[in-house]
């Protein structure tokens, strides 16, 4: 077998396979980011709470649409995260439940009625593909639709990039010159839900923060800038979209747990030899003089 | 040329104005019924026992609590005022590096979509050789210590170009030499004709920097030249007044 057979063919023989790349490459680029802004916000575990938010809405688009309509679907869902990121907001500021535990009541009530909608008409197989995505059916609308979410994501990052790493890096600060800070961060979580829809379609509810959360954390690992951070957390993103496509089909695995599986592979490894790693701890370099 | 139009607004008086100012917390008053003038270029620091309402003074003049009762005037633009809090809730693990962080002092310049000028960033450098930082530029936050972060968040103060300046427990955990330097900063600063508040614990750091004093346990005991205020007798006024604490205490009625 050769380098072309293993590394192009398929996606030179297959129209779905090309989609699926194009969809990895949409999301990388805007869910690579948009992760490492979570993380750098400690909200890491937020972005998963918001992805299983996503999923009564996404039910009631399926009920409605009678089928896997990514678009019905798609908007369903953007509608049920915003509101439940909303919601969460509203309800911590207006009580006395910390941000992070209103979060985990709204998901977990969100994730039960999206799996009893889902589970009331469709079969189960259906039911499957809702929580793990179907990266090999994606059509051509689909992706515009994810090919739109990422450049409004890059274009509206480039625009509040520096409000939002204000927000990030000192919140009192901000507030104090009078920058509403809240603001962008309402903007930001937008964003977030925005991108989860993409990567909805594409791995489900259950996986669709592992191309954000996965990459941040490589990032992290890598780099102590932020410009750097993003990059990496791109690329890496990229990289396991694509060898995870091609692993998949080789090996004949779900395509979706493959990607994510071959980001944690780039995680472990980057633990193992990423600057701040366990082989700098163990193996340290000499110090300098100064 | 700022120096001298706020000289001028020092002769014309108030900086601000605190009108039967109460601040509280689950209604019990932090600060309770403190009226006062803050004159215009006066260097003041606000001296108190532990939960006399220091901070909560310095939180209620930059709009982070509203006021339960009574006004504060100082008819100045979020710009103006420049608030180095206590426990600011900086995440000290963000990548970001020391010169970016004193860039956001230039705030009411750059904004949050604006050019940074390259006058900024000359500021911002001289900002940083000011505190003694120089060739720090690089340096990612995280790798500096308690006392050189100090350093950097004073560098951001002094881009900032506020005209009122409030500083809480600017010293606390901060070495001697690091203290020696910020204090000459706050000198400076009140030389240039800027208003400059801070909240000490340090008593004589209060008696030999600060011409000025508020003295306050939840209650204003003194409000002036601080050789009047720290008088032993207002001093042990102000450790018995703030040693009450009452869970059940009836509601403060005005008095007739």
């Amino acid at each position: 077998m050769s380098l072309y057979d293993l590394f192009l063919a398929p996606l030179a023989d297959y129209g779905f396979m090309r989609r699926a790349l194009v969809a990895c490459l949409c999301l990388s680029l805007g869910c690579g980011p948009i992760g490492v802004f979570l993380m750098m916000r400690r909200m890491s575990l937020m972005g998963d709470a918001l992805s299983h938010a996503v999923l009564p809405g996404a039910a009631i688009g399926y009920l409605v649409a009678g089928s896997l309509s990514l678009t019905a679907m798609g908007i369903g869902g953007l509608i049920a995260g915003l509101s439940v990121a909303l919601l969460a907001g509203v309800v911590s500021r207006a009580t006395s439940l910390a941000e992070d535990a209103s979060f985990a009541s709204f998901y977990l009530t969100s994730l039960a009625l999206g799996v009893l909608i889902v589970s009331l008409r469709g079969s189960n197989i259906d039911l499957l593909h809702v929580l793990f995505g179907t990266i090999l059916a994606i059509d051509s609308d689909a992706l515009i639709e994810i090919g739109t979410i990422t450049s409004v994501t890059l274009v509206a990052l480039a625009l509040i990039y520096r409000p939002l790493v204000a927000e990030c890096f000192d919140p009192g600060f901000l507030r104090a010159v009078g920058g509403r800070g809240p603001l962008y961060h309402v903007a930001f979580l937008v964003l977030v839900v925005l991108n989860l829809v993409a990567s909805f379609q594409a791995l489900g509810t259950l996986m669709a923060v592992g191309l954000m959360m996965l990459p941040a954390a490589i990032a992290q690992l890598w780099s102590r800038t932020l410009p750097v951070m993003l990059a990496i957390a791109s690329v890496t993103a990229l990289l396991s979209g694509y060898l995870g496509l091609i692993a998949s089909y080789h090996l004949e695995l779900a395509s979706g747990p493959t990607i994510i599986v071959t980001a944690a592979l780039f995680y472990g490894l980057s633990i193992l030899i990423a600057p701040s790693g366990l082989a700098r701890r163990y193996f340290p370099r000499p110090h300098l003089t100064g | 040329m700022s120096g001298a139009t706020t000289k001028a607004a020092a002769e014309r008086g108030a900086a601000l104005t605190l009108q039967n100012l109460t601040v509280t917390y689950d209604r019990h008053p932090a600060v309770h019924h403190v009226s006062g003038t803050l004159k215009a270029g006066s260097l003041t620091a606000i001296a108190g026992p532990n939960g006399a309402g220091k901070s909560t003074l310095l939180k209620a003049i930059v709009g982070e609590l509203r006021p339960a009762e009574g006004r504060i005037e100082h008819g100045l633009a979020a710009r103006d005022i420049g608030y180095l809090p206590q426990a600011a809730e900086i995440n000290r693990r963000f990548p970001i590096n020391v010169l970016d962080t004193v860039l956001l002092g230039d705030w009411h310049q750059s904004g949050a979509f604006g050019r940074v000028a390259r006058a900024a960033r000359e500021r911002a450098q001289e900002a940083l050789s000011t505190v003694g930082l120089d060739g720090f530029e690089r340096r990612p936050i995280g790798s500096l210590s308690a006392g050189q972060f100090q350093r950097v968040l004073f560098a951001r103060l002094l881009m900032q170009e506020a005209r009122l300046i409030l500083l809480d427990e600017p010293f606390t955990a901060i070495d001697a030499r690091t203290t020696h330097d910020l204090l000459a900063l706050v000198s400076r600063w009140h030389g240039e004709g800027r208003t400059v508040v801070a909240v000490l614990h340090d008593f004589e750091q209060v008696r030999s920097h600060f011409p000025e004093t508020l003295l306050i346990a939840r209650e204003l005991i003194g409000w002036g030249p601080t050789t009047e205020v720290m008088a032993p007798a207002n001093l042990l006024k102000a450790r018995a007044m703030a040693e009450r604490w009452d869970e059940t205490a009836p509601v403060c009625e005005p008095a007739a």
